[in-house]
């Protein structure tokens, strides 16, 4: 409570307010992903997430990046998620509570508090050396007066090109990999068979 | 798209006096915890998927964080990166996971111990 108030002296109470409400909803869906039984909610729960992290982008000057996030997160990845669920027919709930390991759970949930500790004390090194010159804005800052759109395409098609060139190629690659994986055997064989009646 | 980034950036203004990047990695490492507390939990091999996709998301909004600290845009690129990747994963994974359905109904994680067909 000392620490929101001590935040709300520095910052104005806009930019607190959605910061608030866009972790809360950033937290709340990301339980969901984790705690629902069904899987179509947990989807939607990562559709929640999706768009709490959009805002979150938004607030801290990546414009383009969230109508990115939007696009390809909620538009297409979690829409692939919904078409398999639902193509599977998977989506009947999980008897959660059945617990082929012994004390997978608890293991697990011990190893979580000690990631997030080890992740807290991180942050808590950064908090502590805030003022380090390797923090501050450095020979890579770039001009703020440029769009952000701008600045982005900048870096990507100049110091990222080949990166960018290599990204379309593993892209091919995945469908390429998505449509051999999709083939069924027996279709194969069929199409086999086709091209041998053809060249006979 | 880019128009509407572009009236995004006008509708924030860059000298506003913003949250500081603290509270943002906190945001981040629990939404890491959570996700990787979730693919240590669940059996449903899509919901693990799942599980992926926010630990992703919570290096992103790292990622993100740092390049507004540092004002150095290279931090954006690096997500951009990992968006495209992540893209490519779910279509491959998503089509592995298929594949399997396709050979056995129900699949947990516990079910996909053999590797040959």
């Amino acid at each position: 409570m000392l620490a929101v108030l001590a935040l709300l002296q520095q910052v104005g109470f806009a930019d607190l307010l959605v910061f608030v409400v866009a972790g809360a909803t950033v937290l709340a869906g990301a339980l969901g992903v984790v705690l629902s039984r069904n899987p179509v909610h947990a989807a939607l729960s990562l559709v929640v997430t999706l768009f709490g992290v959009a805002i979150l982008f938004v607030s801290e000057q990546a414009q383009f990046l969230a109508v990115v996030q939007v696009i390809v997160y909620a538009g297409a990845i979690v829409v692939l998620f919904l078409f398999v669920i639902m193509l599977l027919g998977v989506d009947k709930s999980e008897a959660i509570e059945a617990e082929p390991l012994t004390a997978q759970r608890p293991v697990a949930i011990l190893l979580g508090l000690l990631l997030l500790a080890e992740l807290g004390l991180l942050a808590g090194v950064h908090f502590g050396h805030i003022a380090d010159p390797a923090l501050q804005p450095g020979i890579n800052a770039v001009d703020t007066h440029q769009q952000n759109v701008a600045q982005l395409a900048q870096v990507i098609f100049t110091r990222y090109l080949f990166p960018f060139e290599a990204t379309s190629v593993l892209l091919v690659i995945a469908v390429v990999g998505a449509v051999v994986l999709a083939r069924r055997p027996d279709s194969v064989g069929r199409a086999e068979h086709e091209m041998e009646e053809v060249s006979t | 798209m880019t128009a509407f980034a572009a009236a995004l950036a006008t509708a924030v203004p860059d000298h506003a006096q913003t949250v500081s990047s603290g509270p943002y990695l906190v945001l981040a490492a629990l939404v890491f915890t959570i996700g990787a507390v979730g693919l240590l939990v669940r059996r449903n091999v899509l919901v693990m998927f799942m599980c992926v996709e926010l630990m992703l998301n919570a290096v992103n909004l790292s990622f993100v964080t740092f390049a507004r600290q540092l004002g150095d845009v290279n931090g954006q690129a690096a997500v951009f990166f990992v968006l495209v990747v992540a893209a490519a994963e779910v279509v491959v994974g998503l089509g592995i996971i298929v594949a399997i359905f396709r050979r056995r109904r129900g699949a947990t994680a516990d079910d996909l111990h053999i590797l040959h067909g």
